[in-house]
């Protein structure tokens, strides 16, 4: 019998905890939430605890916040309609750079896997692709305009650039850089589900996709690239993206994170019913009709709906998550 | 706003009977007295959340009735489910603000950690999916009650009719 085991509850925001991400080395993360700040959190001997506090950033709520790849810098997506990046570079974080453009909530910043390029989204349906020009400068690459409504989450491909967006639309949309004339532009839209999606991540590859919506269901999507060997058709020569994979009947309400672990395969889902749970592929599962099963589920992971879901990057096991509840938990999976 | 919504809205008689006294609610505020809340009780919540373009109360508009509430507070559950009727089945923000009205009234009276799910009664608006959409997406519906302006528009409308027990 698999179970999660509680090993650290963290208090310190003061109400609703929307997010939390792990540092790049997996011996550090930050959280954010309704009282608009950041804090960052380490492990002395066996105790977590705030070494920071980041509070002059954001008017208001900070939505999401995500680590560059090098660990150096930290982006804060926040209500108030801006992006700030944090660096390290002079001992104590400090605020250098601000980006402003979008004409509302900013809901989620995501760093590519080069550290080069950064996304954000926003409630203004539209999409942000900003370039890492100079130290402290970031210029604005692209304004992406296909999602019909509120943008909730952008994710990088873990190896290429690629970027996925989920949206209020109910469709998740793929975007590339064209190496003609280096536009970028939608390569994709996923449809499926039949309410907004709340949040996607790749697997370790990135030839697979899985996504959470208030739909109370699980996808996992598959790329086809032209030319592939089960001779899925794809227009326009791009890559195509198909849903092979639907789980449902297992969250009672919305589900608002999810996350694919890069080192087990395993995936954890956030729901609004409190519970967190942990989704495994079967033994006999097959390629282009993959099957997964529920192997645990923490009914009261929390005392209300649970925000986030994180696995740590280098610490096999162990995930994080966030609530509406005001605590930050630490879990161990055991086989 | 240049013209109503609904200029002229059909005015009820509020509920007779069920109705609680000065008296019954201290009781119910006692802590001692064990007191599982149910339908009435949540009815009582919202009945007097003003119309915000009315001087009627929502039971009086017959937007909310005591029928259309389901609670759950058993086994310990805490679960309320809200479905309210739009005067006029056209305007989306109108029927948004009186959602929103209600859910926020409920989140401010009713025990932490309460799941409230607030939705149009079925087939008596045009964009009732949009409007419930809308209305159950806690992150825009945060975002929303972050603006100073749209609170206090809310926060007149669940307040106005207190009454001074």
């Amino acid at each position: 019998m698999s179970k999660l085991s509680l090993e650290h509850t963290l208090q310190g925001h003061k109400g609703r905890i929307w997010g939390v991400s792990w540092h790049p080395k997996g011996n550090a993360f930050a959280s954010c939430g309704e009282d608009k700040t950041i804090r960052i959190w380490s492990l002395s001997g066996n105790t977590w605890t705030t070494k920071t506090i980041l509070s002059d950033g954001h008017k208001r709520t900070i939505r999401e916040i995500s680590w560059s790849p090098c660990g150096q810098y930290l982006t804060s997506a926040s209500f108030d309609g801006t992006t700030a990046i944090w660096s390290k570079t002079s001992g104590e974080f400090e605020c250098i750079a601000t980006l402003e453009g979008h004409e509302n909530e900013v809901k989620s910043v995501s760093w590519s896997h080069s550290g080069s390029l950064l996304a954000t989204c926003s409630r203004d349906k539209s999409v942000w692709i900003w370039e890492l020009a100079g130290d402290d400068e970031f210029d604005c690459a692209a304004v992406l305009n296909s999602h019909t409504q509120d943008v909730k989450r952008v994710v990088w491909h873990p190896k290429k650039e690629i970027l996925a967006s989920a949206s209020y639309d109910n469709t998740i949309k793929m975007y590339a850089e064209n190496a003609a004339d280096n536009d970028w532009y939608s390569t994709a839209t996923l449809e499926s589900h039949t309410s907004t999606v709340w949040s996607i991540d790749f697997d370790a590859d990135g030839e697979r996709l899985v996504s959470c919506s208030d739909d109370k269901t699980l996808k996992i999507w598959r790329a086809y690239p032209p030319g592939n060997e089960e001779g899925i058709f794809t227009p326009d020569n791009e890559t195509v993206w198909k849903c092979v994979c639907t789980i449902s009947g297992e969250h009672s309400r919305v589900i608002y994170d999810v996350s694919w672990c890069k080192k087990t395969g395993l995936i954890a889902t956030a729901c609004g019913d409190d519970a967190i749970r942990i989704f495994k592929e079967d033994a006999n599962s097959q390629k282009n009709e993959p099957t997964f099963s529920m192997i645990t589920s923490e009914d009261k992971a929390h005392l209300q709906d649970v925000n986030a879901v994180k696995w740590n990057p280098s610490q096999e096991g162990q995930l994080i998550s966030c609530s509406d509840d005001g605590t930050i938990k630490l879990w161990k999976f055991i086989e | 706003m240049t013209a109503l919504a609904n200029p002229s809205p059909v005015v009820h008689e509020e509920i007779e009977g069920g109705g609680r006294t000065c008296q019954d609610k201290a009781a119910e505020h006692n802590e001692a007295v064990e007191d599982p809340i149910d339908a009435w009780e949540i009815f009582e919540i919202i009945r007097r959340i003003r119309d915000p373009e009315h001087p009627n109360t929502l039971e009086q508009l017959k937007v909310v009735e005591p029928s259309l509430i389901t609670v759950d507070f058993s086994n310990g559950r805490k679960y309320v489910k809200v479905m309210f009727t739009p005067t006029v089945p056209l305007h989306c923000s109108l029927t948004a603000l009186i959602g929103l009205s209600i859910s926020l009234k409920l989140q401010r009276s009713l025990p932490q950690y309460t799941k409230i799910d607030v939705y149009v009664t079925p087939g008596t608006h045009d964009q009732e999916e949009q409007v419930n959409k809308q209305l159950n997406d806690k992150e825009r519906v945060a975002a929303a009650l972050e603006n100073k302006n749209l609170l206090s528009v809310v926060e007149s409308c669940m307040y106005d009719y207190e009454e001074n027990c």
